[in-house]
Parts: structure tokens; sequence; C-alpha cells
């Protein structure tokens, strides 16, 4: 079986393969924008009168 | 390549030449027994729920259908499943990588932990205080060890998480692999990132919970409670989706020997997933005050519908690879010969498709009309949602993890299974029951039924409100078609544990996997007009015509409510 | 070689895609992108939008304005439970509900084709405000104020349900709106 260089590959499989980048994405994309962004939204709230 | 370590020696399965880690072997044994037993104690307070919504029925008092729904929905979508998941993403990171696994000590903590964490949990609510549901929203207080149960469950979880990933290191580094990771892997390596992604959330709103019960803390605020809650909630969700997905893949290729359409794309859609999938969690929070509808759109939508693409993408690869199989082993004519020609009896297949059909119909047109931010309002907490949810994580995931054990008692217990002609109708039993069930929820959930609700006649209440005849009957057929399930279920468990203890051993000579010569036939032309899956193509359009059609029935109807601004 | 379960192609990415995938990847991206706009459009075109406004309070504040509201409006005391007092705001007021276990006070006569400032809010624990036959559903809060501004289109008795779990009480909590022509 002929290996070709890593090289070779495409950026897609390269990404796709990269498992610890993937972990950081499946992390850091939800904390961003659900749970940060939704908590600062009930922290601002202003106080009612 | 037969290099046998030392601490762990492997077989050699006969049935499908699988090369096993006899540890790893053990802990799915294990976690797939405590699965399957906590399945039967899930779908025993499952009965008595129902029975109890069943408004001819009304079987249990306000304080044990309280109690029962809490058990009901901790044991079946918690327990019963990161159990079962479990027993996957082991199996899958060892047998499939033909690897050992990493960490076996640690693997048997998950195990302990999530054994105590379930039994502790369970006791809280058998005790009576701590019939909250289990998203126990705050200021609704449990006992204090309701949520250490829970807490030491996902610290078990979070272990076996690590185990895996510390697999896949392994094997990469020890070579036991070569190139990318098998799909099946790959969608567990993604389903395990949820669920760490998950965990952690958990963790951060389930200990302070656990630490105000025992009033070390004065109060936790109710409406991050419910953000953070949904961002460990609905994202364990999407871990089921993914793991049942994977599965469906896996089951095609064993089967049926069928090829990924095209890796490129599914891969593509579990990237998809990862970045957008556990944004659904604001799907809970879009009938809440004060949330922004900037954050409401981009996050129920999963990024402009990216995630709902993928689901798309899967729904319609998987079959089309089934398809692409047998037209390449000659049943070639017409839309469908394919299909009518697959092993409806195996209970392999009959499980995963009927999964395959019902997350699609039920599960997923529903849940993508439901999260639409105005659609919310007019189903959000009414018995559509459980309508809707068991569409997904009990006629999806459920019966999906079903089919997949059917294929893997003989792999692993080398019994052969007992009862066929039972087995044979199970799937239709529990997925029939299961789909009148959901239908009909959805049904009295649009006119308004509420979910978590021990008695919608109001009896004897000053301001009762009639919900009607119609409403009376949609859940007595709903509630007939959730008992139908429980039997299917039951048979379920008679026929796994039955094979287990007495299945006739498995033959020397017999074959698992139906692999067909498909890369043999790889440039013969099949299909029609240049598709190589038509039949799945107009399958795939079917779905795509309901969605389409629901989504502005709803819309119409939303339209003639009192306006809101 | 190839199976889901086996390891893919050395250079699978370089696969050409099938005519199947392509055609149905460009009909459901399409609807996606629809679903998406016609979502965010909707908040022009469409006459049923969740106002935003909502406000941080306090469970006593909250109460005692429901109270003041209540004192201020109030034109009998309901025909099913006389104990019960009904409130008849001016068109394009403000008007005050609160849930608490198990009820929601006051009950409410609006009159049909006016607008009001609907506030809700709970006194104790977390509620679900479920208009029927509307079919109208909130999640209502201790310790936060929402206003949305209702206009309800038909006459008739409507009731309120609670639909989320708050007590083991939870299904006797029921209020009552009237909209008179
Ligand atoms: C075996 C047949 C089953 C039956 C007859 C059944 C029946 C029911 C019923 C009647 C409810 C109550 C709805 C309400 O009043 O709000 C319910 C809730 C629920 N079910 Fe099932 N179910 C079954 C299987 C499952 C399975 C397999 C799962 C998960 C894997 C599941 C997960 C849930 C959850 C999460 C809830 C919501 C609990 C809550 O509102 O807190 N069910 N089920
Ligand atoms: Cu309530």
């Amino acid at each position: 079986m002929s290996n070709e260089p890593v090289e070779q590959q495409t950026v897609l499989q390269r990404v796709l393969d990269d498992i610890n980048f993937i972990m950081m994405l499946g992390l850091v994309i939800p904390t961003v924008l659900y749970t940060l962004w939704g908590v600062m939204e009930v922290a601002s709230l202003p106080i009612a009168r | 390549m037969a290099i046998t370590t030392a601490q762990s020696p492997f077989r050699t399965d006969p049935l499908t030449g699988l090369r096993i880690d006899l540890t790893a072997q053990a802990l799915v044994k294990t976690n797939a027994v405590l699965a399957v037993v906590f399945l039967l104690v899930g779908g025993l307070a499952g009965l008595l729920v129902a029975l109890t919504r069943w408004p001819a029925v009304h079987l249990l008092p306000a304080d044990l259908f309280y109690m029962a729904l809490t058990a009901h929905g901790l044991v079946a979508l918690v327990v019963w499943i990161v159990f079962f998941e479990m027993a996957v993403i082991y199996f899958c990171a060892t047998s499939l990588l033909n690897c050992r696994l990493a960490a076996p000590k640690w693997a048997w903590a998950q195990v302990v932990l999530m054994t105590v964490g379930t039994a502790i949990t369970t006791v809280a609510v058998l005790q009576g205080e701590s019939s909250v549901m289990f998203s126990a929203y705050v200021p609704l207080a449990a006992a204090p060890h309701f949520y250490l149960g829970i807490i030491l469950f996902a610290v078990g979880a979070l272990i076996g998480c690590f185990v895996f990933w510390g697999t896949l290191v392994i094997a990469k580094e020890e070579k036991t692999y070569e190139g990318s990771l098998p799909l099946t892997v790959y969608g567990c390596m993604i389903a395990v990132v949820i669920a760490v992604f998950t965990l952690a959330t958990g963790a951060v709103i389930l200990i302070p919970a656990f630490l105000w019960s025992l009033g070390l803390i004065k109060s936790v605020d109710p409406m991050m409670y419910r953000v953070v809650f949904w961002g460990f909630g609905h994202s364990s969700q999407q871990i089921n989706v993914t793991a049942h997905i994977t599965i469906w893949y896996t089951v095609a290729g064993l089967a049926f020997g069928a090829k990924p359409m095209s890796e490129k794309v599914s891969r593509t859609a579990f990237l998809l997933y990862i970045c957008f999938l556990q944004l659904g969690s604001t799907h809970h929070l879009l009938s809440d005050p004060g949330l922004s509808a900037s954050w409401k759109i981009v996050n129920t939508s999963y990024m402009m519908y990216l995630a709902v693409l993928a689901s798309l993408i899967h729904g319609l690869t998987v079959p089309g690879s089934i398809e692409v199989a047998q037209r390449r082993n000659g049943l070639d004519n017409g839309l469908f010969e394919w299909l009518r020609k697959c092993p409806w009896g195996n209970p392999v297949f009959s499980s995963t498709i009927l999964s395959i059909i019902i997350f699609g119909f039920i599960g997923g047109i529903s849940g993508v009309v439901m999260s639409v931010e105005q659609i919310n309002m007019i189903i959000h907490n009414t018995i559509y949602v459980p309508g809707h949810f068991h569409g997904t994580v009990a006629g999806g995931t459920t019966l999906a993890f079903m089919g997949l054990t059917y294929y893997l008692v003989p792999v692993l217990f080398q019994r052969q299974l007992i009862l066929k002609p039972l087995a044979a109708i199970q799937p239709w039993l529990f997925g029939g029951g299961m789909a009148v069930f959901a239908v009909a929820l959805m049904g009295a959930g649009t006119l308004g039924v509420p979910r978590r609700h021990q008695d919608m006649t109001f009896a004897g209440q000053a301001l009762a409100y009639d919900y009607g005849g119609m409403n009376q009957l949609l859940m007595a057929i709903g509630e007939i078609g959730g008992v139908i399930s429980v039997v299917g279920g039951a048979a379920f468990i008679l026929i796994i544990v039955g094979s287990i203890l007495m299945g006739e051993p498995v033959p020397a000579n017999a074959k698992c996997i139906v692999a067909p010569p498909a890369d043999a036939g790889g440039h013969k032309k099949i299909g029609m007009g240049g598709f190589e899956a038509p039949g799945t193509f107009v399958l795939a359009l079917t779905l795509f015509v309901c969605l389409v059609l629901y989504y502005f029935v709803n819309f119409k109807y939303l339209a003639t409510l009192w306006p809101l601004t | 070689m190839g199976y889901s379960f086996t390891a893919p192609d050395k250079n699978w990415a370089r696969e050409p895609i099938e005519r199947t995938e392509i055609l149905w990847i460009i009909i459901a991206g399409s609807w996606c992108l629809f679903m998406f706009v016609w979502m965010i459009a909707w908040h022009w075109i469409g006459n049923q939008n969740m106002n935003t406004e909502a406000y941080k309070t306090f469970t006593d504040v909250y109460a005692k304005k429901t109270e003041e509201f209540t004192k201020q409006y109030t034109v009998r005391q309901d025909a099913s439970d006389p104990s019960l007092p009904v409130v008849a705001p001016p068109p394009g007021s403000d008007v005050y509900i609160a849930g608490s276990i198990f009820q929601w006070r006051p009950v409410l006569e609006l009159q049909k084709g006016k607008s009001y400032r609907l506030h809700i809010s709970s006194l104790d624990y977390v509620h679900g405000f479920s208009l029927q036959p509307e079919n109208i559903n909130f999640q209502a809060y201790p310790g936060y104020e929402q206003v949305i501004t209702v206009t309800p289109n038909k006459a008739g008795t409507y009731g309120i349900v609670c639909n989320d779990y708050c007590g083991l009480g939870h299904h006797t909590m029921l209020g009552r709106i009237y909209v008179k022509e």
C-alpha cells in the first residue's frame, strides 16, 4: 500500500482527522454562543421600576 | 499485526472476524446489561405514567404520579441511554480499531460511579422528597442526595469519555489502524466531544444546586439555572442523536455491507454537528422572558440551520448507502425493489429502519417546526413536547440501540437469540406503539394539553378549564400506543436477557457480517436517471414535502392568534 | 475496505460526490436558508412575536405591584370562585398577573381588540403560563418580570393553566381571563 504523504490530503481531510481540534471546536463554540452569551443576557436585564 | 499485550489478551470473534479485547468485552457486557436492566425500570415507570395520563384509567394519585414521572425521565432518558452509550464507545474504540482499552481500571470506576449514582438518586426519588422532575428547576428543592447521585453519575460518564479518548490516542500511537478513523468510530468521537461539553455544563449547574440543597449557598438564580441546565439537558440529547446516527451507519455496514455514499459528505456533516448541534439547547428557552431575539435565533437555528442540514444529510445517506449496496447485489429493478427485499423480519434491520423513519418523520419534522422562535409559543410545555421527544429518543435512539443489541448479543455473549418469532415483531411493537403515542400526544399538545400534569380534567376546580372530548380521545389513543410500546419494550428485555442466559451457543461456522462484494461491483452502472439511490431520493423528497407543509400549516395557525408584541 | 466500520480509503476527501447527495444537499440547504430568513422576517411580517422586554425584580415587589393593581381596578368577585377578584383595567394600561402555588391571580377582564401591557411573573417557583384555548405559552420565573403587549382578538372565557411542574398541586393551578366584545 503506497503511503501518500500527508501534504497530499486535502485541508478538509486534515481538519476532520484532527480530533483535538474537533474537541476544541466542540467545547468553545457552544460555550461562547450559547452559555456565555445567554448568561450575559440574563445578567444584563434591568431592575424593574 | 498480532501483537497481544500482556495485560490485555484478545480473542478473535468467529462471527465477525473482529479482534476483541477481553477487558473491553467485559466492560461492554457490563454496561450493556446494566443499561437493559434500567430500561426495564424506566419502562415500568413509563407505564405507570402513561396509565395515569390516560384519562379513563387515571391510575396514580398526584404524589405518586410526579414521583413516577421523575423516575421515568431520569432512568429512561439518562440512565438507560448513557450506560448503553458507554458500551457502544468502548466497543467501537477497541474492536473496530483493533486496539486494547486504555486505562481499564478507570473504565471500571465509570461503571461503579454510574451505578452508585443511579442507586443514590433512585433512592432519593423513591423516598418521595425529590419529585422535582429530572430538570429540577430551582427553587424547587430535592433532597441533597438527589443531586449527589446525578453528579456521581456524570463524573462516571466523563471518565468513560476519557477512557474512549485515551483509547483513540493509544490506537494512533501503536498504529493499530491506518489512515483516518472508521466512520463509526468517528461518529462515536463526535458524540464523546458533545458529551464532554454536556457533562462539564452539568457540573457547572448541578454542583451549585447540590450546595444550595445542603444550605451551603443561599440561592441559585432560577433563570440562570434554566439557561445553564439546558446546556446540559439538551446537549445530552444531541449525544443521543449522534450516537444513534452512528449506529445507523454501523448497521448499514454490518447488515448490508453498505459503504458510506461519501465519506466526505458524512464526515463534514459530523463537523457541522460539532460546531452547531449543541446550540439547540436554546429550544427550551424560546418562550422565556428577556432573552434577545438574536440569541434565540442564532442558537435555535443551530446557526442558520446548518446542523439541521447535517441531519437531513445523514437521513439521506444511510438509507442511500443501503440502497446502493442492495442494487449492487442485483436488486436494481425499479425504484423500490431494494427496499421491498430488505430483511424486514430481521430485528437488527427492522429496528434500524424504523428508527430512521420515526426519528425523521416524527421526531425530526416536529423538532424543526417547534424550534422556530415564534412557533414555540404555541407548543411550549404542552404534551406536544413529550410527543416530539418520544419520537426522537424512544422511537429514534432507543430503537436504534435495540437493533444494535440484537446484533451484539451473538458477538459478545456468543449466544444465539431465543424467541426469534417474537424478535421479528418486537421492533414493530415498540416502534409502532411509540409512533402512535408520539403523534397522538403531538395532536393533543397542539390543542393545548399540558405536559407533566396529573389531571387534565381539573376535577373539582372552580376555574376548571375544559379541554374537550377530542383531547381526552387523543390522550387515550396515545397512551394505548404507549402501552403497546411497553409490551414491545418488555419483549425486548425478555429476548435479550433470555438469550444471554439460555441462548444456544453460536455455531462455529456462522457469519454475521453479510459482506457482499460491494467493491467488486464498483464500476457497474446502477440506479436510474444518473442517480445511484433514486428510491431513497424519492423518500427524502417525501419527507421534505411533509416538512414544508407542516411548517406552513403551523404559521397559518399562529397568524390567527392574539397579536403579541 | 471502506465499510462504515473499517478505515476509509486513504484520500477519501478527494472522492467525487454522487448526484443523489449533491442534489439533496442543494434542496435541503436552500430550505434551511429559507427557514432562517423567514424566522427573522416574521419579526416584521408577523403579528405574533415575543417581546423581549423583561426586568429583574423581587417577588415581594412584584406581589405588591399586583396587589395595588388589583385593588385599583377590581370590578366584582368571580362568579365561579367568589374569593377571586375580577380586575378590569383600562385599555392600554399595564396589567399584572402573578403565579404562585397554586393559582394565577387576579382574574382579568379585557376588551376585544384593545391592547394591554401584560406583566407576567411568579411569586415562588417556576410556573408555566398557558393561555387556553389560544394555546399561547410562556415560562414564568420568580424574580423576573416579563412584559408583553397582547391584543385579544376573540371574545370569550380563557383559561390559564400552569404547564410547568411547580409542586404536588401543580395540576390544580389555574387562572382566568374574560374577553368582552
Ligand atoms: C416504553 C414506553 C414509554 C412510555 C409508555 C412512555 C410514556 C411517557 C409518558 C406518558 C410521559 C409523560 C408525559 C407528561 O405527562 O409530561 C413520559 C415522559 C417522558 N419520557 Fe417516556 N415513555 C416511554 C419510553 C421512554 C423512553 C424509552 C425514554 C427515553 C429514552 C423516555 C423519556 C421520557 C422523558 C425524558 C419524559 C419527560 C419527563 C419529564 O417531563 O420530566 N420515555 N413518557
Ligand atoms: Cu404552577
